[in-house]
């Protein structure tokens, strides 16, 4: 009887998997990734219905996205390192792997910026340049978040606010920061593969 | 860290401090800052309300123009303003958030918990919705309202097509708008996978919470559709882009098929918690449990999913191949059959119990007759050599009314009729009622039933004026007068209201002798909501002295008091079994700021004062950093 | 005197078997309705009450949902798909191929309507009026010159939308001569209410007569009154967003006006072709229909009135 379940002696608020935070977080994924299905939808909607060469200018260059889609991958690593850290209290594989992580994340940006200057269209070119810059511009607004949220769980690492039991906020960020290469994935498969392969 | 949560017993003393505990202090910083889900519930309630009262004015007056053939009464500018208007108004500023109001309200109090899972977001959600709505009727103070219709087919909103802000307004407005459904969406789905009470497995869930449920999900996947195409429409028309502008290589129907892949589940996103309400109440009034709670249940969820494949019933006449049409043809057929079973398990509740003719019951009884008017004349539009003759005529119009008419206003009369006491602990006046019924119900008729006849007539919609001789004047004339009769029945409504809030006969706890659990508790239930948090063992809480419904019994006088601060059970989202004790927050401005930042971001955007949107976006993350510093979790101590 | 342009009342080959579906489906959804309707009356009237009655949990009531929210529901359903896709086949597409094509184009707010040829010296342009012989399927492609608009002539058939950046294809047949109203049915701004057109279905040899009229240039001014007019026309603003076939004037912004006096109506359907018309549409264009793009031409009255008598003999 449910009664005498709740006699029993229960935790104080929800830590990591399970917690009304952590499910927030799942769902605050599933209608992100669900925007993200809807940009690329578009993309090939747009692509199907072209009349002339889809990409007009050729598909991407991959000289600079390739390498950066290996930093992003190594940055999840570096994430994943970090959590699991904490999970066994180990309060500096947690700090470190935070901030290889922010720094391979700055350097995706950036390399994403040099990239976009190399472009030889913007996004007022054509409908094509629309779809390149707000697809790709809108993975990394999602990244700069992502850096935004991991930058303020770094400092709280530092003074201390996580401990084995208590470390939903690093739980969460780790969630989004997958999601976000994740969808860096499917970006990279859509906007760089896929036009080599039709 | 645990606390110990033994069964206590209420007693006057345990009121007090709970009352200390949860009640939201007065004064501005109680106003602004509250997090209480019954004040939230009730902003949303009166907000969405206003909103409908200013859709219906602005329907009135287009009401006058069309009175008569060749009316000169408004221009073609004011009533493409004021059509559009319209539409953007019932059906995304009062259709979903009056719902919204109703499980913000219901939830916690029909789940057995203090409040929703997460009451700030609660309150953003709030105060976003209030801020995007005051966002989009601003246009009206530079003269420059959307006016393109409500689901403004590119490229007719394009910036070529039309200069101005008024369609700025509409994409940047409608985007601001999604955030707060969005929040609001998550919140439903973790309060309920969270915080109902221990027992309470998804076999014993009442229909509204199904129906909220199943839009929650519904708007977590469908309003990203929405916001994606709302921003590539503020790009085109702002930056030059060319999404929907087919000599830059877009394409038109882009626009169409992102609308309405968010628009159909739209349209069922604002009647399955209705049609929720009406489960739930029908067996109240019958006196008796739901005939088929399973196949309601599952009906409920089916429509919700069924929803997302039918989007291009919207666009029979676009030239897409017939293999294409057939398919979306079916399936809008399809979906007719949850709708059924739904109407005939009302049906048989009624057969089946013994109905009492109060108020409530007349609303979900008329409910009940347009509902299936509605649905009839969407079948008609899924059959797609018909549609091609009746889309984009009246007969549409006269449709899309019967539904959200029916199946959302109707419900939402009724809701008020039925949750209004347990509010404000007074009743409404049965007679005034009645005739509140009587006037709404023939008036809605009168006025939206000879709308078939112009479509069939071949009268199309959204247009400012029309000849004589075309035999379109007396269904129009017909329609106005019924229209009107429907807004002296929304006016007997809000003075039976007002009646009421003065001079209401005090309702107790349970005046409809209902089953759920909002009526375990006083009207208004205080703050905290539960002295003792419940537990459930069947179905209908408060009627298992009288039905035999397995062995298991609810215990509604004895339970947890988490009397320490705020706090409530959280339990296993699947067994329903107490997993830990959840701290609830304390009232926080926080909310209220960062909605006031976000607005400050989007009429920079609107104007394109970058600096104004750079700076309201800086106010918003650092509302976001100091709202989570240092985070929900007491981690720190 | 203008009946409404119902589409349950029909007069081509799409139109009639569409007709037909619809009739079926009003019949049937009146019948679902009425039956709903009883239903909750006689539940109400024969098991209403005005106290609550003590709660029970009486037996019995699933097989209303089986047999009247599933089977029958079902049933219904089945009938009416196969009817749809019977109808839909049968109006794909005509019995005979269609042996002329003419191209819609669709203008905020004006319809712009070509009978196209192999060459391009034989193809007719005119407006807001599409002639047709009865009897015979004819081919419309419709296409949009600024945004969407939506083809629907309701007697005739079904909608067919005019998208920018895809040419869409339909047809249409008249089996009884007569002037069939048509109006553009997708929300197309500021006049969308003003957007009328008509079908006109004479029997094929007045219509091989007609195009045959309309694809010659206009025939040159003979009178001085005329030739006054023309050279209003020539000498104003008019010429430039108007053509007139064989003379100087080429503009493409405004309807082709080589064979004006010919047509029943002006702006779109809104006015009839008269004189008193014609010379008020001129004079203040923005009064009748606000925000045409035609503006007001300001002329001297007599000015006005030879370049009427000139439009006049535009045949």
């Amino acid at each position: 009887m449910a009664t005498t379940a709740v006699a029993r002696r229960l935790p104080v608020g929800g830590a990591g998997k399970g917690a009304t935070g952590w499910w927030g977080m799942i769902l605050l994924i599933v209608t992100e990734a669900s925007l993200f299905v809807y940009l690329l939808f578009s993309y090939f909607y747009l692509g199907s219905m072209a009349r002339g060469a889809w990409p007009p200018s050729g598909p991407p260059e991959l000289r600079l996205a390739l390498p950066n889609t290996v930093i992003l991958l190594l940055s999840s690593g570096a994430m994943w390192w970090a959590e699991s850290g904490v999970r066994r209290g180990a309060q500096g594989r947690l700090r470190v792997g935070l901030l290889i992580t922010l720094g391979l994340g700055i350097i995706f940006l950036a390399i994403q910026a040099v990239e976009y200057s190399h472009k030889h269209f913007t996004p007022a070119t054509d409908a094509y340049g629309s779809l390149f810059f707000t697809i790709t511009g809108f993975h990394g607004a999602h990244v700069a978040v992502g850096l935004i949220m991991i930058a303020v769980v770094t400092l709280r690492a530092w003074l201390g606010h996580f401990s084995e039991r208590r470390h939903l906020a690093v739980t969460n960020v780790s969630l989004y920061w997958h999601f976000v290469d994740a969808v860096w994935l499917a970006v990279f498969t859509s906007l760089y593969l896929s036009p080599r392969f039709v | 860290m645990a606390a110990t949560a033994p069964p206590a017993a209420p007693t006057p003393p345990l009121h007090e401090r709970l009352l200390r505990i949860w009640e939201t202090p007065p004064g501005l910083f109680g106003i602004l800052g509250t997090v209480d889900h019954k004040k939230i519930g009730k902003r949303y309630l009166v907000t969405a309300f206003a909103f409908m009262l200013a859709g219906g004015l602005e329907a009135a007056v287009m009401r006058a123009q069309l009175t008569a053939p060749n009316q000169r009464l408004l221009s073609p500018e004011t009533y493409n303003q004021l059509f559009s208007m319209h539409g953007i108004t019932m059906i995304f500023l009062y259709a979903s958030p009056i719902l919204s109001g109703f499980s913000n309200y219901i939830w916690p109090l029909m789940l057995g918990s203090r409040d929703m899972a997460f009451p700030r977001l609660n309150a953003l959600s709030y105060w976003l919705f209030l801020f995007s709505g005051l966002f989009i009727y601003s246009s009206f103070l530079v003269g420059q309202a959307p006016d393109r219709g409500w689901f403004a087919y590119a490229p007719l909103t394009e910036g070529a097509f039309s200069p101005g802000l008024h369609m700025d307004f509409y994409a940047l407005g409608l985007l601001f708008l999604t955030v707060s459904t969005t929040v609001g969406a998550i919140n439903f789905i973790v309060t309920l996978f969270k915080l109902r009470a221990p027992g309470m497995s998804i076999n014993r869930l009442p229909i509204f919470i199904w129906g909220t449920l199943t839009t929650s999900f519904a708007v977590l996947f469908a309003m990203p559709s929405l916001t994606a195409a709302c921003i590539m429409l503020y790009f085109d028309r702002r930056f030059g882009m060319h999404f929907f502008d087919a000599a830059g290589g877009g394409h038109p129907l882009l626009w169409q098929h992102l609308f309405w892949i968010f628009g159909h589940p739209w349209v069922y996103i604002v009647v399955l918690p209705a049609m929720g309400i009406m489960s739930d109440m029908i067996p109240t009034f019958c006196r008796r449990p739901l005939v088929g709670y399973t196949f309601v249940a599952l009906a409920t969820v089916s429509t919700g999913i069924l929803g997302f494949g039918v989007w291009v019933h919207h666009m029979f006449a676009t030239g897409l191949p017939d293999l294409s049409t057939d398919f979306f043809s079916a399936a809008s057929m399809v979906i007719t059959i949850p709708s059924a079973v739904a109407v005939f398990a009302w049906l048989a509740t009624i057969w089946h119990g013994r109905p009492v003719l109060r108020t409530p019951f007349l609303f979900a009884a008329g409910f009940i007759v347009l509902f299936v008017i509605g649905g009839v004349s969407g079948v008609a539009t899924a059959a797609v050599p018909f549609d091609r003759q009746l889309t984009d005529t009246y007969f549409v119009v006269a449709h899309l009314h019967y539904v959200l008419v029916g199946i959302n206003v109707f419900p939402v009369i009724a809701g008020f009729y039925y949750w209004l006491p347990k509010m404000t602990g007074r009743m409404l006046n049965e007679r005034l009622g009645r005739w509140n019924f009587w006037t709404m119900f023939l008036g809605f008729n009168l006025g939206f039933f000879p709308m078939h006849i112009a479509g069939l007539l071949g009268m199309p919609r959204r247009i400012y004026t029309y000849p004589a001789g075309l035999g379109w004047g007396t269904v129009n004339l017909v329609t106005s007068i019924g229209a009107y009769v429907f807004a002296v029945g929304v006016v007997l409504f809000l003075v039976n209201v007002l009646w009421s809030i003065r001079r209401g006969p005090p309702a107790g706890p349970n005046p409809w002798d209902a089953p759920t659990l909002e009526w375990a508790t006083t009207s208004p239930p205080p703050a905290y909501n539960f002295e003792v948090l419940p537990s459930i063992g069947s179905r209908h809480p408060l009627w298992e002295d009288r039905l035999a419904e397995g062995a298991a019994r609810s215990v509604l006088d004895r339970g947890p008091a988490l009397d320490e601060g705020r706090e409530t059970l959280g339990i296993t989202p699947l067994d329903a079994e107490p997993s830990e004790i959840l701290t609830m927050p304390e009232d926080s401005l926080y909310p209220f700021l960062l909605a006031l930042s976000l607005l400050v971001t989007f009429y920079g955007l609107l104007t394109s004062v970058w600096a104004l949107a750079i700076a309201g976006g800086v106010l918003v993350l650092a509302m976001t950093v100091g709202w989570l510093w240092p985070g929900p979790e007491p981690e720190a101590a | 005197m203008l009946q409404s342009p119902t589409y349950l009342r029909t007069f081509g080959p799409i139109g009639d078997r569409v007709a037909a579906l619809g009739w079926s489906l009003l019949i049937i959804s009146s019948v679902v309705v009425l039956v709903v309707s009883v239903l909750v009356l006689a539940g109400v009237w024969r098991r209403g009450t005005r106290s609550f009655a003590p709660v029970e949990r009486a037996g019995g009531g699933l097989r209303w949902i089986v047999i009247g929210g599933i089977v029958v529901p079902t049933v219904i359903l089945v009938v009416v798909f196969v009817l749809t896709m019977v109808t839909q086949a049968a109006v794909a597409s005509p019995a005979t191929a269609p042996g002329l094509t003419v191209r819609v184009t669709g203008h905020q707010w004006w319809w712009e309507v070509q009978y196209l040829d192999p060459s391009p010296d034989r193809i007719a342009t005119t407006a807001n009026e599409i002639h047709i012989p009865v009897g015979r399927p004819v081919r419309i492609e419709v296409a949009a010159g600024d945004v969407i608009h939506s083809f629907w002539v309701p007697e005739l058939a079904g909608k067919t939308d005019l998208i920018p950046g895809q040419t869409n294809v339909t047809w249409v047949q008249a089996d009884h001569p007569g002037v069939y109203r048509g109006q553009c049915a997708e929300y197309c701004g500021l006049q969308h209410a003003k957007m009328a057109m008509s079908v006109v279905a004479e029997p094929p040899a007045a219509f091989d007569e007609w195009l045959a009229r309309q694809r010659q240039p206009a025939a040159p001014p003979s009178e001085p009154d005329l030739k006054a007019g023309a050279a209003v026309f020539a000498g104003s603003a008019c010429a430039l967003c108007h053509t007139i076939r064989g003379t100087m004037a080429v503009g493409r912004i405004g309807p082709d006006l080589t064979h004006l006096a010919g047509r029943r109506t002006i702006a779109a359907g809104t006015l009839p072709n008269t004189r008193g018309y014609l010379a008020g549409w001129i004079a203040n264009p923005q009064a009748l229909k606000p925000g045409t793009v035609m503006p007001a031409v300001p002329l001297e009255s007599t000015e006005l009135q030879v370049l009427i008598t000139y439009l006049q003999s535009l045949n």
